[in-house]
């Protein structure tokens, strides 16, 4: 290389390295880079999305975006946040960490590894480029239900379906790579109760992953095959059933929530423990815990359906096993608590965004709760109290959990510190505005208004407009958060290896930051040690 | 939610009133606390259901609220008390089987403690036998149809919030968005079983004061029920994503004395009978241009516009313009088959089951001969009658 910047043509050959070197690359710590920032551009994009919704919903009336554009941008934002947003950034933690803490030199399939990657950016591109097309993008919510969505979907539904596809290959082949990771690369000595919590409930939720994705992806060829192949799966004018669609769907989708969720359990439990300086409490329990609602979340995708005329025998089972979820997610919280209890605590910003994640995910848990009686159902389904909840599980649920990991691991990538009194700063106002936001749509769902409209009756202003003022100061708030990234990437306070002071596992023995090859010789794995 | 106000009524001014006034001044100071109260709690309904299911909500509720106090409670306190300025030893503690065991076994017990009162109205809510009256309602892009079948009446039941309100151009009334032309109209005390369907995609026929909402699925029949204690008018909306307009399709009940209710019931069928009579005079009659143009445009901004536009330039592909458009200036036998039965597979409904032979004529003579088109056509109820 050095040779050919004395050619003369340094700036295209350099671009030409550095293209090769992030399109062919095989290292997990760099696909999990692109993973990570492809979600991030993908974050700002479908909250882009949201705020375009919240600036219509500010008052009643239609002002800036009408019926047709607000059903698309609502289809988009739900679609891109799921599958752009989280799990992409998921996965981006997991390839950068699973090796790094199990003592492994790379995933165990790299090539694959940068398959799984390079798929998402087609897929996401086919998906948004529908935008653009005639007939405008898909318009029938992320849950696509048909008829909706085969009969009258619009044209542009077949690119939906396309990009779903490729969404799903890439996370099968993502979630197969954690698993041969995790069952053959760990470093000697560690045993599968010796894995740290990450770990635990990425591996739990690789198997939730290969198990509902091929169910969305049959979902999507059977809705392909009902537009253009004459078949009527879901078409009752066929023969077809239109609530088969949802019982297929949503036995993807509830899991799908789980996959959203479980591993910021994992990151919670990762640092509190650092930051309260103990160990971890009830560290078997979290683990059965996990696998505990991974099964859960199998057998209780009905509790989406309550209202659509289900038999009372099936509402009596699906609202018994649905209140189940409660007892494991609550054993998670309680272990939290107890890890914090007489420990030695500070509040750095992980830790801040760990709490943050802790109480107000159990916020989304206590309405998950509510939701699951199925009286009371019938008046909080599809209302503004259902679109409350799934966005405190999601938002200080998942969106808190992958901050806080950045926020803790950022140092170990790119060896320098972040800007403690920026962090705390972007802690705040996220949190503020996060509530902000979503709490006031607890009272409008209470109240009467339904999810997915761009118009509402006068009852509802006062809240709408508090909780779009929220959200545009939640949309501001993560671009402080860019700011604050960018900042550590390009310079800094030098991170020491160890990082934190009471930091335990493996990836705190390798230096800041962390050198492209680590652990060529694995690491060996005391009795007494890391977990 | 709104009952109507007429159900409060002060006659006459007495000493008992002046005392009332009085009382109500000095509620003015606690209003605002019960008013905020009641802007953020789940709406109590009027019947006994809809209140067991406010109960219920207030039990979980409060339920998550003590639950909460505990958890966020001991965090609060444990990052207050061991901070590491205030404790800067760590304990060594890390397992406590006991304290799982417990902390497990609780929390059912919780559960079991609210499962109870839920199973139980649960029942009640599904046991949809002896009902009085049975009302179909159907579901379409974007209107509630209502047929009862203990009586030949049936109605279509649209939007009356006028397109100026929701565009900003005038004022939005007091019911924006949640007024009808057509109401269903019910008797009080009455069981009255709700058979849920739909003609296009899914639609969910929701009322929050009566606690009914039942999806309206094409190709089946779902059940509900509600028995009204009181008289009233109680609006609610479509609340499954149905489409372009899902956001206008409200739902108005009104609830009358049964004796008003019969009234109500031979009052429609005379009608009903009127309307025969007003179809025969229509296809008697052989209409001018200027006749039809009026009761075409009334008929094209209440149901054409929401999809074509009023200026008849539709909304790219999918809601195709009418101003020059291929059908709207082609053959008048598309132009009526088209509108009589729609397109399949579209948006674009068939209109002969909901609009008279009049209307029909009215709307396609409207439409190619406005905007630019300029056909001279004129389709007569008689043409519709016999296409029928």
């Amino acid at each position: 290389m050095v040779a050919h910047v004395e050619t003369g043509h340094a700036p295209r050959n350099r671009f030409i390295a550095f293209a090769s070197r992030w399109l062919l690359t095989t290292n997990h710590k760099e696909i999990g880079t692109l993973y990570l920032c492809l979600s991030f551009g993908l974050f700002f994009i479908a909250g882009a999305m949201a705020m375009m919704m919240r600036i219509e919903l500010f008052e009643p009336g239609i002002q800036v975006i009408d019926p047709l554009i607000y059903n698309q941008v609502l289809t988009l934002h739900g679609l891109v946040m799921v599958f752009g947003a989280v799990m992409p950034a998921f996965v981006g933690l997991a390839n950068w960490m699973i090796p790094l803490m199990i003592g492994a030199p790379d995933m165990a399939l790299p090539r694959l590894n940068n398959f799984s990657f390079w798929i998402l950016p087609f897929a996401f591109l086919i998906l948004l480029s529908s935008l653009f097309m005639e007939g405008g993008a898909p318009n029938f919510g992320w849950t696509f239900y048909a008829p909706l969505s085969t009969t009258y979907g619009p044209p542009s539904t077949d690119f939906f379906i396309l990009g779903v596809h490729l969404m799903g290959i890439s996370s099968i082949l993502g979630a197969i790579n954690i698993i041969v990771t995790i069952v053959n690369l760990r470093a000697p000595g560690m045993t599968y109760m010796k894995m740290p919590l990450f770990v635990w409930t990425w591996f739990i939720t690789a198997f939730l992953l290969i198990m509902v994705m091929p169910v969305l992806a049959g979902c999507v060829t059977m809705m392909l095959t009902d537009r253009h192949f004459g078949t009527s799966f879901f078409e009752a004018a066929g023969g077809g059933d239109p609530v088969m669609f949802q019982h297929i769907f949503w036995f993807f989708g509830h899991p799908e929530v789980y996959i959203m969720i479980l591993p910021g359990f994992g990151i919670a439990s990762q640092i509190i423990p650092t930051f309260a300086r103990k160990k971890l409490f009830g560290y078997h329990s979290m683990v059965y815990a996990t696998a505990a609602i991974a099964f859960l979340s199998f057998i209780v995708w009905g509790h989406h359906m309550f209202t659509t005329g289900m038999p009372l025998f099936a509402e009596l089972f699906f609202m018994y096993a649905t209140m189940l979820i409660a007892v494991p997610t609550g054993v998670k919280v309680f272990n939290w608590v107890a890890t914090m209890w007489r420990g030695s605590m500070t509040f750095e910003t992980p830790m801040l965004f760990a709490i943050g994640f802790v109480m107000m995910f159990t916020i989304g848990g206590f309405s998950g709760l509510m939701l699951a009686l199925v009286p009371a159902d019938v008046q909080y389904h599809d209302t503004y109290f259902v679109v409350a909840h799934f966005h405190y599980v999601l938002y200080p649920g998942a969106i808190f959990g992958t901050m806080a990991a950045v926020y803790y691991w950022l140092p170990k990538w790119c060896g320098n510190m972040y800007d403690e009194r920026l962090g705390k700063i972007h802690f705040w106002t996220a949190t503020f505005a996060v509530n902000l936001t979503f709490f006031p749509m607890h009272f409008t769902g209470l109240a009467g208004m339904p999810r997915r409209i761009p118009d509402y009756s006068m009852q509802f202003a006062d809240f709408n407009m508090v909780s779009s003022v929220g959200s545009w100061l939640l949309g501001l708030t993560q671009v402080l958060f860019l700011y604050i990234v960018i900042k550590t990437v390009r310079g800094g306070e030098k991170a020491t290896d160890e990082v934190w002071e009471g930091a335990e596992g493996l990836e705190w023995t390798v230096p800041s930051p962390a050198p492209l090859h680590t652990f060529d010789t694995p690491p060996v794995i005391g009795d007494g040690d890391h977990r | 939610m709104q009952r109507s106000p007429d159900r409060r009524r002060c006659d006459s001014l007495s000493p008992a009133r002046a005392l009332k006034s009085g009382l109500a001044i000095a509620a003015l100071c606690v209003i605002p606390c019960v008013s905020i109260a009641d802007a953020i709690d789940m709406r109590p309904g009027v019947t006994e259901l809809s209140q067991r299911i406010q109960q219920i909500h207030h039990m979980s509720f409060w339920v998550c609220v003590v639950v909460g106090i505990v958890v966020f409670g001991a965090m609060f306190y444990t990052m207050f008390a061991h901070s590491r300025s205030r404790n800067p030893e760590p304990a060594d503690f890390s397992e406590n089987t006991q304290i799982e065991i417990i902390w497990t076994v609780i929390p059912v017990l919780i559960l079991v403690g609210m499962a109870i009162p839920a199973t139980s109205a649960l029942r009640d809510i599904e046991n949809n036998e002896d009902s009085d009256l049975t009302i179909v309602v159907t579901g379409s892009q974007w209107k509630w149809h209502y047929r009862y079948l203990d009586a030949p009446i049936s109605f279509y039941s649209l939007m009356a919030t006028p397109q100026e309100q929701v565009q900003n151009l005038q004022p939005k009334g007091e019911f924006y968005l949640l007024d009808v032309d057509n109401p269903l109209v019910l008797p009080t005390n009455k069981k009255v079983r709700f058979l849920v369907t739909s003609d296009d995609v899914i639609h969910s026929w929701w009322v929050p004061d009566l606690a009914v909402k039942q999806d309206a699925i094409p190709g089946f029949i779902n059940e509900a029920w509600a028995r009204v204690p009181v008289t009233g008018v109680f609006r609610g909306q479509c609340a499954e994503l149905c489409g372009l307009d899902h956001a206008y399709m409200p739902v108005v009940v009104d609830v009358r004395p049964e004796d008003e209710f019969d009234a109500w019931i031979e009052e429609q069928r005379l009608a009903a009978e009127l309307a025969g009579e007003a179809a025969v005079a229509a296809r008697a009659k052989t209409w001018t241009m200027d006749e039809l143009l009026p009761i075409g445009e009334e008929v094209f901004v209440t149901h054409c516009a929401t999809c074509h536009e009023r200026d008849g330039e539709g909304q790219g592909a999918k809601y195709p313009a009418l101003n020059r458009g291929v059908i709207t200036t082609g053959p008048i036998e598309g132009h009526i088959d088209q509108v009589m039965n729609g397109k399949a597979g579209t948006e674009m409904q068939a209109w002969a089951p909901q609009l008279s032979d009049l209307e029909i004529a009215a709307v396609i003579t409207y439409e190619r001969n406005s905007w630019d088109n300029a056909l001279g056509d004129i389709v007569q109820p008689l043409t519709i009658y016999e296409a029928r």
